[in-house]
């Protein structure tokens, strides 16, 4: 499992997010408009590609997408 | 249990809340993959519309669209935050409003959106334990007059309504068998936490709070921690499912339909598919109503059947899960 495969799975979940907006370094927050059901997507994400269950803790405690993945990555 | 479902109507109070009304009110909002809530429009209920005006509106369909003739009707239960008074219970409101016999039996019972199997789970017991031949069951909720004007969130995703289903006594019919559960020290995360007897309504009760996507509400407005929520679901309504699977002797291909509480299409896709249930047995029942709290079994299950989804003698798991924290679950058959 690889970083670029989990932004790949990102992009195609929100769809008003480019192509290429987001790398390991970005600030999920500045996917515009952070909403509620974008952490939604990132969880649901979490639980049916990886089997990991992400908390509100954790997506508020991370701040990159690179901080993200490393936590799935520590759960499988 | 000797009972079954033998019709449902609902109500949906006059006001429409249109995406195109709520985009125009939160522009900001459209790019938050809002859509994917899979609501279109919800409905209103009005500043004067009580519980027991709502309940009377949903029993007058249920009368006129199935031809039942009310002075059958045994017992009358009310199931709703919305109550109209205090004292008494607004099921006797509705027992004089509907012209039911005198006779009939009454009360009132509140459980939020994992009402509808706990209902139905009263409803036959009542109609074994009493003898009864005849219930009405009326679930009511108008939810949004709780959700502060600013959060977001919840305003996109709860419309009002209310629904009343016909139980029967029955040989052929089936309710049961049930899977509940119930986590109370989650309690806030679906709350009004003001305005009860744990802390009445003061001046504090309305500060504004923010949550980190920018919804607003205070203590005396209704409070949802989506993302707890969420997490809430994704845990305990696979194995809830698959223990009422076990506990009936049933497999997933002996369900012919399955209708869970109507919160998020997005949320229940997800459920959808950690289940493995295949799209054409899963109901989705928001674009027109939103989330309609004890409602949103029985419309969804009406909506099914008027689609023609929905036969005589298909088998139906029904799951609700919400507010409490509080889960139910069950299988039904006509």
């Amino acid at each position: 499992m690889s970083i670029e495969e989990f932004i790949l799975k990102i992009e195609a979940e929100i769809e008003e997010l480019p192509k290429g907006r987001l790398q390991p370094e970005t600030n999920y927050r500045q996917i515009p408009e952070w909403s509620s059901m974008h952490a939604l997507i990132l969880i649901a994400l979490a639980e049916t590609e990886y089997n990991v269950t992400l908390t509100g803790e954790d997506l508020r405690s991370c701040q990159t997408v690179g901080d993200l993945f490393q936590v799935i990555k520590s759960r499988t | 249990m000797p009972a079954a479902i033998s019709a449902i109507s609902y109500y949906l109070p006059e006001k429409v809340l249109s995406n195109e009304d709520f985009f125009r009110e939160f522009p900001e909002a459209r790019e938050t993959s809002l859509e994917k809530v899979g609501v279109r429009e919800r409905h209103i209920a009005a500043e004067n519309e009580s519980g027991s005006d709502m309940a009377c509106a949903a029993a007058e369909q249920l009368f006129s669209e199935h031809g039942i003739d009310r002075s059958t009707i045994e017992f009358v239960i009310f199931c709703s935050a919305d109550l109209d008074h205090y004292t008494p219970a607004t099921a006797g409101i509705v027992q004089h409003r509907l012209g039911l016999p005198q006779s009939c039996g009454s009360f009132d019972m509140f459980t939020g959106c994992s009402a509808y199997p706990y209902a139905l789970g009263v409803s036959a017991g009542l109609i074994d334990a009493m003898g009864l031949g005849n219930l009405l069951l009326i679930t009511s909720s108008a939810l949004t007059r709780k959700i502060h004007p600013r959060d977001r969130a919840s305003r996109f995703m709860f419309g009002d309504a209310a629904a009343a289903t016909l139980l029967t006594r029955s040989e052929t019919g089936q309710i049961g068998p049930f899977v509940f559960g119930t986590d109370g020290g989650r309690a806030d995360k679906l709350i009004v936490p003001h305005g009860g007897s744990r802390q009445p309504l003061g001046p504090g009760s309305y500060e504004e709070i923010a949550d980190e996507f920018g919804n607003v509400t205070s203590p005396a407005h209704f409070q949802m921690e989506g993302v707890g929520v969420f997490i809430f679901s994704m845990k305990t309504v696979p194995p809830m499912v698959r223990g009422l699977l076990e506990k009936a002797k049933l497999g997933m291909e002996d369900i012919d339909l399955f209708v869970f509480h109507q919160a998020n299409v997005f949320m229940n896709e997800t459920l959808r598919q950690k289940l493995g249930i295949p799209p054409e047995k899963f109901v989705h029942c928001m674009e027109r109503f939103g989330n309609t709290v004890q409602s949103s079994i029985p419309i969804a299950l009406r909506e099914a059947q008027k689609e023609g989804r929905l036969k005589p003698g298909m088998r139906v798991l029904l799951a609700g899960f919400g507010t409490g924290l509080s889960w139910s679950a069950t299988i039904v058959r006509s």
